[in-house]
């Protein structure tokens, strides 16, 4: 065995290392099921672990080389997955009981493509139930903690995949963002987490919370290995009908020269700030111009509607998605005298409290009398949201703000769900217009927890967006340490 | 004076019919009927979680297709959910299409009354899976146990929303045959009732003669054939005269017909009706056809029902009776105008070959299989003959028979097989010299002028040849012989 320091290695590295013989896949594969051994217990990122089945892949990866074969990308690279994608033959759950022990038949299309590049999938990630929720605390198994403090929340709903990275169980990881389950556990993290451009990664195999907001993205500890992930995973899907035909993202070498580049710190994401991420915004914006960046305010008016449509389209959806789930065919059932009595039982007890309310909310907002005051008018606001950002856009080649207004909090500290609802108000209106914005982190705050900066672009700016991003993260010398390594130092 | 003149009744129908795609709606599962339960399924048309639909191009061109033979706008149309919780409904909703349909604002003309009937709309959606209720009752309720099977799930259906232009049973029959005619004619459905791939809902209400304010509807469901179509809707317009007769009031509710009990009964009040939440689809994308596309469409249809019975129309010149409109009706849902229209460069008459296709062959093709390809050319050899005088009626009728189930026998065997020996000349000769010889005072009466004698022989003739003779060839031997004498 080497004495290379694999879990901290980038996906890049370790990728050109397997590549060019350096070190073998199954050497990259033992250090980080090592690393889990040791520190999983306390985060509890993982609802399901593959550990034998990546070291099987590891060695297909290994001998592959050996027989001269080229190798993909992410060649060795371990990768966790959010357990909200189906993946053939693995326990699949949405972290619900209503899924509990349910094994699909067939691979989402985001897992095919990693594997087809030769990442190794190590484990499926903890998550709110369905993806619904911030700090992951809605998981119906159990809670995950931040490797940073932990005693504090992941950030969610994306919370075990955003730990799986910061705990160094992988380089690189897969969430879904429907509202800022990416960006918003990224910035909890301390680690790099994008929500791609609307149809530029199939949403095949995603188990759907809001269809018409659910969108596939990437973390990593780099900007770089989050630009490569991307770049892996996105391109046309004929599986997914609201997948872009001949757009997908391709990686480059990061050129983070950001001057002349216009800048637009967006107004309505200034309110309601903790005092910590408030001076990081502001570190941000110093960093930005000393780089010759032209930065200013501006205002996006209709942003500021944002969370109250969300919570209008966002449930609506949910509730028709989520109304499979019955007990009929597959997953949990609670048999009931009858079949209404079967559905009663099996949704009110395979269901979160959560879960449950967001299907009626949604319920509620379709139902015959109130759609076009309740979804149809929210469907308007969502217009009026991308087309104020479109403004925005025609001066600013991309826009800032904080990606989650404070740091990560402690466990029980948001019960009331409005306040919950509030950690994602400034990375729910990128989801509305389908635009990428992806969370890097920036600064430390309070008890030196990370702080990410949220950058925001166009349909199919991710180039623009990820040379920002790696500016900040140039800028930003801070990094993210998780809390057993610190103790140690 | 009867409840049937006190009232009108106003009938729309909703009919669904089946696309003949190769694949489903929104998948690539084969669409076919009668396969082994739940083999024709995949996590699609399951829907299995993460699974996501595609439109299947050729489902929309022939919805387009039905939409334009049925005289329809073809618009910009927007897929939605239909949100209601049922076992054979995979997803616990059906995607199906709202208010922004494929097709809208068409009509169909009906073939008898001439009447039009308008086409509200007709939209593409998805079909559910088919549950059978194990137990007496054979319906969900008091049923021990249920299977479904999910072949069906996803299949591509059209369904046809009628305005409520329609005042009987037997009015809703011409309509629907009407509208069967025409949908086979497009190619995108088979139309076959009795297989599930027509099916017919009915909004049935009554109100008195001289009221223009329709009566409460109520819906009937489970209209499986157009018999039960007639039943239906005559006992359920009777079930609400009487209702309304007697001071009360009919409930909106949905109906299911039973055909063995030749009655209605309610399945759901309006009350207990289902709120569908109807919202867009977010998995897919609106359809937008270009005006080409519709073009196109238009250009490849052929000719449809309603311009074929226009040129058989013509070939009777132009005023058919009753029973001739219904021949031509028939002639063209079973596809034998062309065999008529190809009968006139053989100088058939178009009423004879009309009636034999309408009457005889369309019956005998009923019982074939879809494969079975009609003999067209001893078709129109046996009419030829019948034409000419070579076959009576009843005998053409005879072989007729035997050609269309035995492509493969020769016309002028098989009538010499069946012994109908008057079509051949010489045994013709042989036998009228017989029947002279046998009387020769009746046949010199006939030949000094007793014209009504002709019947009496081609009654011997008869007798003698064991009414295998054609009556019409011995009296014109008989006349001909006549002839000669006198020449």
């Amino acid at each position: 065995m080497s004495d290379l320091n694999f879990i901290e290695m980038s996906a890049v590295e370790i990728a050109a290392g397997v590549r060019s013989g350096e070190f073998s896949a199954v050497e990259v594969v033992t250090a980080h099921l090592d690393q889990i051994d040791k520190h999983e217990g306390d985060v509890r990122s993982f609802v399901t672990q593959m550990g034998e089945r990546a070291l099987d892949g590891a060695k297909a990866v290994d001998e592959r080389r050996s027989r001269g074969e080229e190798l993909g990308a992410l060649a060795g690279v371990p990768v966790a997955l959010k357990d909200n994608m189906a993946y053939r033959g693995v326990e699949t759950t949405c972290s619900s009981k209503i899924l509990k022990g349910w094994i699909p038949p067939y691979t989402a299309t985001v897992i095919e493509r990693l594997e087809a590049a030769g990442a190794i999938a190590i484990g499926k990630t903890n998550l709110d139930e369905f993806a619904m929720g911030s700090s992951t605390e809605n998981s119906a198994f159990f809670s995950t903690r931040n490797p940073i403090d932990l005693n504090r929340v992941p950030g969610g709903s994306s919370g075990g995949s955003a730990a799986s990275v910061a705990a160094r169980f992988a380089p690189i990881a897969i969430g879904s963002d429907t509202g800022g389950s990416i960006r918003q556990p990224a910035s909890l993290c301390g680690v790099v987490g994008v929500k791609p451009t609307y149809g530029l990664v199939s949403r095949y195999g995603l188990i759907a919370f809001a269809s018409s907001l659910d969108q596939i993205g990437p973390f990593a500890r780099s900007v770089d290995d989050a630009s490569l992930v991307l770049d892996v995973i996105s391109g046309h899907d004929g599986r997914d009908s609201t997948s872009l035909a001949e757009r997908s993202y391709s990686h480059q070498p990061i050129d983070n020269d950001v001057k002349g580049l216009r800048v637009g710190v967006i107004t309505e994401m200034l309110d309601g700030l903790s005092s910590d991420v408030e001076n990081a915004l502001n570190l941000a914006i110093d960093a930005l111009r000393a780089l010759g960046a032209q930065v200013e305010e501006v205002s996006v008016p209709a942003a500021k509607f944002g969370l109250t449509a969300y919570y209008l389209i966002a449930p609506a959806e949910a509730s028709s998605n989520l109304a499979r789930f019955d007990g009929v065919r597959y997953g949990v059932r609670v048999e009931g005298k009858d079949m209404n009595e079967t559905y009663e039982l099996t949704r009110g007890q395979g269901f979160g409290p959560e879960v449950k309310r967001r299907i009626m909310l949604g319920t509620y907002a379709l139902s015959a009398g109130y759609y076009d005051a309740l979804y149809g008018k929210a469907q308007k606001v969502r217009t009026l949201i991308a087309n104020d950002f479109d403004n925005a856009y025609d001066r600013f080649d991309v826009l800032i703000s904080a990606t989650s207004p404070t740091v990560a909090f402690e466990f029980n500290a948001k019960s009331d769900p409005l306040s919950m609802y509030m950690s994602d108000v400034c990375t729910i209106p990128s989801n509305l217009a389908g635009h990428p914005a992806m969370s890097v982190p920036f600064a430390g705050g309070e008890g030196g927890l990370p702080i990410g900066i949220q950058v925001l672009a166009p349909s199919f700016g991710e180039g623009v967006m990820f040379k920002v991003a790696s500016a900040l993260e140039a800028a930003a010398n801070y990094k993210a340490i998780p809390e057993w390594d610190n103790k140690g130092k | 004076m009867s409840l049937e003149d006190k009232y009108l009744i106003t009938v729309g129908l909703e009919v669904h019919t089946e696309l003949r795609t190769k694949t489903k709606l929104f998948c690539g599962c084969a669409n076919e009927f009668g396969a082994e339960p739940n083999t024709n399924i995949c996590p699609v048309c399951l829907g299995l979680p993460g699974s996501l639909p595609v439109v299947n191009r050729r489902a929309v061109e022939y919805a387009m297709r039905i939409g334009t033979a049925l005289n329809c706008e073809i618009k910009h149309s927007v897929f939605h959910r239909k949100n209601y919780f049922y076992p054979d409904m995979p997803k616990d909703y059906q995607v199906t299409q709202y208010d922004e349909p494929t097709c809208v604002n068409g009509y169909v003309e009906l073939p008898i009354t001439g009447k039009i009937v308008n086409i509200v709309r007709a939209h593409i959606e998805e079909d559910t899976g088919k549950s059978t209720h194990i137990g007496t009752s054979g319906r969900i309720t008091g049923a021990d146990y249920s299977l479904v099977d999910y072949n069906r799930s996803g299949i591509p259906l059209v369904e046809i929303v009628s305005a409520p232009d329609m005042v009987s049973g037997e009015e809703a029959r011409e309509y629907v045959s009407e509208l069967r005619s025409i949908l086979v004619a497009t190619g995108a459905t088979d139309g076959k009732m009795e297989e599930g791939s027509l099916r017919v809902d009915a909004n049935v209400s009554v109100r008195p003669v001289g009221t223009e304010v329709l009566g409460t509807r109520c819906e009937i469901k489970n209209l499986n054939s157009l018999r039960s179509l007639v039943r239906a809707i005559t006992y359920e317009a009777r079930r609400q005269m009487e209702i309304v007769e007697e001071g009360g009031k009919v409930i909106q509710e949905t109906r299911h017909w039973n055909e063995d009990l030749g009655k209605t009964s309610s399945l759901r009040s309006k009350e207990e009706a289902y709120d569908y939440r109807y919202f867009p689809e977010p998995d897919l994308s609106p359809l937008d056809p270009t005006a080409e596309e519709v073009e196109a469409i238009k250009a490849g249809l052929g000719t449809l029902p309603p311009k074929r019975r226009a040129i058989l129309v013509e070939l009777l010149d132009g005023t058919p009776t009753k029973s001739e409109i219904e021949q031509i009706q028939t002639a063209i849902n079973f596809g034998l105008d062309e065999l008529v229209l190809a009968g006139i460069d053989r100088k058939i008459p178009a009423k004879l070959s009309l009636a034999r296709c309408a009457n005889e062959v369309a019956g005998l093709i009923s019982n074939l299989g879809d494969s079975y390809i009609l003999p067209n050319e001893k078709i129109l050899e046996v009419l030829a003959k019948e034409s000419a005088g070579e076959l009576t009626p009843t005998q053409s009728k005879v072989v007729l028979s035997r050609v269309v189930a035995d492509g493969d026998v020769e016309v002028t065997a098989l009538i010499s097989e069946l012994g109908f020996v008057a079509a051949s000349s010489g045994e013709m000769d042989q036998l009228v010299e017989e029947i002279i010889a046998e009387s020769p005072s009746e046949w010199e009466r006939f030949v000094s002028g007793e014209d009504q004698l002709a019947g009496f022989f081609v009654g011997k003739a008869m007798k003698k040849s064991g009414g295998k003779a054609n009556g019409k060839l011995v009296s014109k031997s008989l006349n001909d012989r006549r002839s000669q004498l006198q020449g």
